[in-house]
């Protein structure tokens, strides 16, 4: 009986080798959170890359003379449903701003912007942050600098540095790069210089373990040189962690960027981002509520979307939970 | 434990410095003149007298001993002046302010009652409220009640400042009309009307801050909880008989509270960093707004200064939590 089901496990084994990216799949399946969460993001994403193609109104287009008249200050369509002497037009489905501008598209390009920064900026944390952890791990020499390195930025008061910051070298960098592409890399430099520090710690502690495992040894023993050691046994076995601080990355950045924006230290004022949106539309925002509400909700969206996907590629790499 | 606490606190030291001078660096590439606002009229030989005044074109070297000095030195002697009376610090020049031409600890000493008022009330309600939120969340792990509360706390975690900020002021100020959505920070307490509006007018403010730190430590809360829920020392305890309550409030509480305790210390800080973008949306004018309009303004005395108070108060805090720590748990030993 116990050979049978033996050979039946063994079979059943042979028939289906499944890979680790598989069972973590299925995992993160499982994860109700996670799965709204990523689809949401998708949603997000597509619309912002795909919508100002799609969409008619052009964002940048500013009416003058007697269309500004007609067109500044149109409200949402559905504003209309409670308010009948409401001033709406469907061909400005969430209403324009007082200068005439159309909000659903600025809502899609200033998407673009934010999301290109957050991601960027979560590159470029998650590199610094690898490296640094990998090299302080890795070789005795650099831990001792490298960690008190790492607790000198963790003591460091971030968002005042970062305005003062924004403010020294947005003037040079708009001279070098344009008024937009400067303030883009400025702010992509920035929000990674001072957000790869978790990401640090958590890999140095993973390598500091792993290089005490026998798979290391060996490798060493059959000569593996550290470059080579780093690339090939190290960093596929922390990539779960790395993973999981890349997406919460992306939402720390896009939050930084809004903040920024939102204090007046973002983006030029006529190129749009959600939190420049925001920031514009406070000081009207009794009389129209809509333009504080339609940006707000977008970042907490997509912010909520990662938190999610995080929180499920967290349980999908946790072999404890995995299985469960 | 002593000793370990003399040592961090000596350490301290030289990463302070060397914080203070990395600002000090940075701040000294700004651009921009503390003469742009002084008239036309005033003849540059004037001005340029002005400027040495302020110590404006100074090195570093000799300007940076001297910021040291007189934060280090001379504002601890006025503060003792003014509390008792003495002349100890006369004569001797303060860290002065380029935008108002005060000394800058001053106005500091002004805006903190209202910083604390605000950003202290919300960490403790923030504390109230998610202790109890944490440890029943634990405790009836995968109800619909936790799992309401992992989804309002993943939003409140999600939601940024600035927007819930906003969003309050337009449903409670905007379209209920309950509350003013500016703060208003010289209003006096004296009676009971006065102090039914300073109410009105904290609970927004409080109410922003208070859905941060309630979302994140209910989620420590609840996992350290959980951590301690499946130990073995439990599991003794049902089996002595014990009732429930002692079970998860004396017992596992008082162990489950210890990570939180010190995660407690740590936020802090980084609460009166946060509330910059809170100050600024309800016009509070404490420390936050100050060090917004002391940017805006190129106050580099005053930026220096208040950027400075803020890695203090991060590198002692983290001291504080490291020494609770130790404190209240009996398997952490230091030396």
């Amino acid at each position: 009986m116990t050979d049978s089901r033996i050979s039946a496990e063994q079979a059943e084994l042979a028939a289906t080798p499944r890979s680790q990216w598989a069972d973590i799949w299925d995992q993160f399946k499982r994860h109700r959170g996670a799965m709204w969460g990523g689809a949401i993001f998708l949603c997000i994403i597509l619309m912002t890359i795909a919508g100002p193609w799609v969409y008619w109104n052009d964002p940048k287009f500013v009416p003058t003379g007697r269309d500004f008249l007609e067109l500044r200050d149109t409200r949402p369509i559905y504003v209309a449903l409670w308010e009948s002497s409401a001033k709406v037009s469907w061909a400005y489905p969430l209403g324009t701003d007082n200068l005439g501008r159309d909000t659903l598209g600025r809502l899609l390009s200033g998407g673009r912007v934010s999301l290109a920064v957050g991601l960027a900026a979560m590159l470029l944390s998650v590199f610094v942050g690898t490296l640094i952890g990998v090299l302080a791990g890795y070789f005795r020499a650099l831990d001792g600098i490298l960690m008190r390195f790492t607790d000198l930025f963790l003591a460091l008061p971030l968002l005042p540095l970062l305005l003062v910051a924004v403010l020294l070298f947005r003037d040079r960098l708009s001279g070098l790069f344009g008024p937009e592409g400067g303030t883009f890399l400025l702010i992509v430099v920035l929000v990674g210089a001072t957000s790869w520090m978790q990401t640090a710690r958590i890999v140095r502690g993973d390598v500091l373990a792993l290089k005490e495992r026998e798979f290391v040894l060996a490798a060493r023993s059959i000569g593996t040189s550290p470059p080579k050691m780093i690339t090939r046994h190290l960093l596929p076995n922390v990539m779960s962690p790395i993973m999981v601080s890349a997406t919460l990355g992306i939402a720390t950045a896009i939050i930084t960027e809004s903040a920024l924006s939102f204090l007046g230290f973002g983006f030029p004022p006529d190129f749009p981002t959600w939190g420049k949106l925001l920031f514009d539309a406070v000081d009207r925002m009794e009389l129209y509520p809509e333009r504080v509400l339609w940006p707000g909700l977008m970042i907490s969206l997509i912010v909520l979307s990662v938190n999610y996907i995080g929180d499920g590629i967290r349980d999908a790499l946790d072999p404890r939970i995995r299985g469960r | 434990m002593l000793t370990y606490t003399i040592r961090r606190l000596l350490l301290s030291v030289p990463t302070l410095l060397f914080i203070s001078l990395v600002i000090f660096l940075l701040l000294k590439l700004a651009p921009g003149d503390p003469m742009a606002q002084v008239p036309l009229t005033v003849p540059p030989d004037v001005k340029e007298r002005m400027r040495e005044a302020l110590g404006v074109g100074q090195s570093w070297y000799v300007a940076f001993p001297k910021w040291l000095y007189q934060f280090f030195a001379v504002e601890p002697l006025h503060f003792i002046d003014a509390a008792f009376g003495t002349s100890l610090g006369e004569g001797q020049q303060r860290v002065i302010s380029w935008q108002t031409r005060s000394p800058v600890m001053d106005i500091v000493i002004q805006r903190l009652p209202q910083t604390l008022w605000v950003v202290g009330v919300a960490y403790v309600v923030a504390i109230l409220i998610a202790l109890p939120i944490g440890i029943y969340s634990a405790y009836r792990q995968y109800s619909w009640f936790d799992n309401a509360g992992t989804f309002v706390s993943m939003v409140g975690f999600s939601v940024p400042p600035f927007f819930s900020g906003v969003l309050v002021i337009v449903i409670f100020s905007v379209w209920l009309g309950w509350f003013p959505s500016i703060y208003d920070t010289t209003h006096k307490v004296n009676d009971w009307e006065s102090f039914v509006f300073q109410l009105q007018q904290m609970i927004m403010p409080v109410m922003v801050l208070a859905l941060q730190i309630t979302s994140q430590l209910s989620r420590f809360m609840r996992a350290s909880m959980l951590d301690n829920l499946n130990q073995d020392y439990v599991r003794t305890a049902r089996a002595k008989g014990l009732g429930e309550k002692t079970v998860v409030l004396v017992h596992v509480l008082r162990n489950s509270l210890i990570p939180v305790v010190t995660v407690i210390a740590l936020g802090v800080p980084a609460i009166f960093g946060g509330a910059i973008i809170t100050e600024q949306i309800f016009k509070v004018n404490g420390i936050g707004q100050l060090l917004i309009t002391a940017i805006q303004a190129n106050d580099l005395p005053m930026v220096q200064t208040l950027t400075f108070i803020f890695a203090v108060l991060i590198v002692l805090f983290n001291l504080v939590a490291d020494i609770l720590y130790g404190i209240l748990d009996p398997r952490i030993r230091y030396d």
